[in-house]
């Protein structure tokens, strides 16, 4: 493997894609990227583009003061792996579990992968 | 081989709590808590050979411990899982002396962060994965949780708030607890969110203080000043760090160090007379009360209901008030197992459990990512 996990995880975001990998021993899908699979211990991952849809699994509205709340969300993608992001677009409190959501890419102090809500 | 029965606990002792005045150091609060708990074993500090420390201050504890007490051990543990680890110090003191590398073993712990003016945590360098969202460490992931719980098992924030409740009414009992005034429900409900559904008396409270244990053989044990209390199980689990890589945010590893340590106790949840649960926050004694057999999965919100994990209830739970109530010093695991001692061997005055003789210590440490547990218990159990 050449390129740092976390390098090309950023390299996918930067062309507008959530990246993740597969294990082609096992096929587990792999998120947080790695060096190997956590759960079969191959080495053999290979990176995969994620058609970015997936569930809202557990949400908080972080309150602090001087500023409005703010999300976090974990997000079960259609692939089979979870991440933590945030929902846009509905306020913090708003969000719920259970809510298809569909990726985006913000361009923060980096490239930051984020989520709203599909259209019904 | 099984440990069982073969070492216990025989002194125990905090430091000063609560806000110990600036210029204090967490070693100081060692010293004063490792020198009450050598009074109350009767042991002299000559007498430990094993050091067992975390710290979030000092990134090698136990050089930094013995280097202040004067101790030079020939077994030193540091092993660092949050709060959890000092349940997890009392299991490794244990087969250590068991194995004959040390005798006495002191276990140690303190923070001033209430008197440096406020929480202080762990400082792992930034997660890619988790602080561009910037979730507040750590509320934010217990709450992710019980929003879970809430979602799957039907789980109510007045179910939450009844844990509050009841570890201020144990508060009330013990003249150690840094917060002893009236609390409801509602008072829980209408206070600051600040991590839904958390708000701020759903959360421990950031105070000073530590504690030192000292544990040898249970040999030894018998001539010293205090009856013993004995290990009769424990167990560990981990299964990740950051809340995103944690399979079931309803299902705790505790399952697993739970079942460890009933099964090297030979006992189950329905002998357990005292049960100490890891309570950062108002969802934790809900899960562990689920994950340590006390209740189904799901039906630990229904559980704490109706005062029955408060004074007079139908379960003893965190009889010293808890993290909540009592003290928590950015780690807790070393309290809550001082109060397991001082129920066995009935010093608990007003708030002591009638014929108290297997007490559960239950540590949790990260974001629900380590879980310890411990069985302790009197002579006539062994």
């Amino acid at each position: 493997m050449n390129t740092a996990p976390a390098v090309a995880y950023r390299g996918h975001l930067e062309n507008g894609k959530l990246g993740y990998q597969r294990c082609t021993d096992c096929s587990a899908a792999v998120f947080y990227p790695r060096v190997l699979c956590p759960f079969c211990g191959s080495s053999a991952l290979e990176w995969c583009e994620s058609v970015g849809r997936g569930t809202v699994y557990a949400t908080t509205a972080v309150h602090s003061r001087n500023r409005a709340p703010r999300n976090v969300v974990l997000v079960d993608l259609d692939e089979g792996f979870r991440m933590m992001s945030r929902v846009e677009g509905v306020p913090a409190e708003k969000v719920e579990i259970g809510t298809r959501v569909r990726f985006e890419v913000r361009q923060e102090d980096e490239p930051v992968a984020v989520f709203v809500r599909e259209e019904s | 081989m099984s440990i069982r029965g073969k070492s216990a606990i025989v002194g125990a002792a905090e430091s000063e709590l609560g806000k110990v005045g600036s210029g204090f150091t967490p070693l100081d609060l060692v010293g004063q808590a490792t020198e009450r708990a050598l009074a109350d074993a009767g042991l002299e500090k000559r007498d430990v050979d094993g050091l067992f420390s975390a710290s979030v201050y000092y990134q090698m504890p136990t050089l930094s411990a013995g280097e202040y007490l004067g101790i030079r051990p020939r077994y030193s543990d540091a092993t660092m899982m949050g709060g959890s680890s000092f349940v997890s110090h009392l299991l490794h003191a244990t087969a250590a002396i068991e194995a004959g590398l040390c005798e006495v073993a002191l276990i140690t712990y303190a923070s001033t962060q209430l008197s440096e003016g406020g929480f202080r945590g762990v400082s792992d360098p930034p997660n890619l994965y988790e602080t561009p969202y910037e979730p507040r460490y750590p509320v934010s992931m217990y709450a992710l949780a019980a929003s879970r719980h809430m979602h799957e098992y039907g789980t109510t924030r007045e179910q939450l708030a009844e844990v509050a409740v009841a570890a201020r009414e144990w508060a009330k009992l013990n003249p150690k607890a840094f917060v002893r005034n009236d609390l409801t429900v509602e008072d829980v409900l209408a206070s600051r969110m600040v991590s839904s559904p958390l708000s701020i008396l759903d959360c421990c409270l950031v105070t000073d203080g530590g504690g030192a244990l000292l544990v040898t053989s249970a040999e030894r044990a018998k001539d010293l000043r205090k009856p013993p209390v004995y290990l009769l199980g424990a167990g560990e689990a981990h299964w990740h760090r950051n809340i995103s890589q944690m399979p079931d945010l309803t299902t705790t590893a505790a399952t697993d160090s739970g079942r460890r340590a009933y099964e090297m106790a030979r006992v189950g949840p329905e002998d357990v007379d005292v049960a100490m649960l890891y309570d950062a926050f108002t969802i934790n004694p809900i899960l562990f009360l689920e994950d340590l057999g006390f209740c189904e999965k799901g039906e630990g919100g229904t559980f704490v209901e109706g005062g029955r994990i408060a004074p007079g209830g139908e379960l003893a739970v965190n009889t010293n008030g808890g993290g909540l109530s009592y003290n928590h010093p950015g780690m807790y695991g070393l309290l809550l197992l001082i109060e397991a001692v001082r129920q066995l061997r009935g010093e608990c005055a007003e708030r002591q459990v009638e014929d108290a003789e297997i007490a559960l210590a239950h540590g949790n440490g990260g974001v629900l990512s380590s879980q310890v547990t411990a069985l302790v218990g009197t002579e006539s159990v062994l």
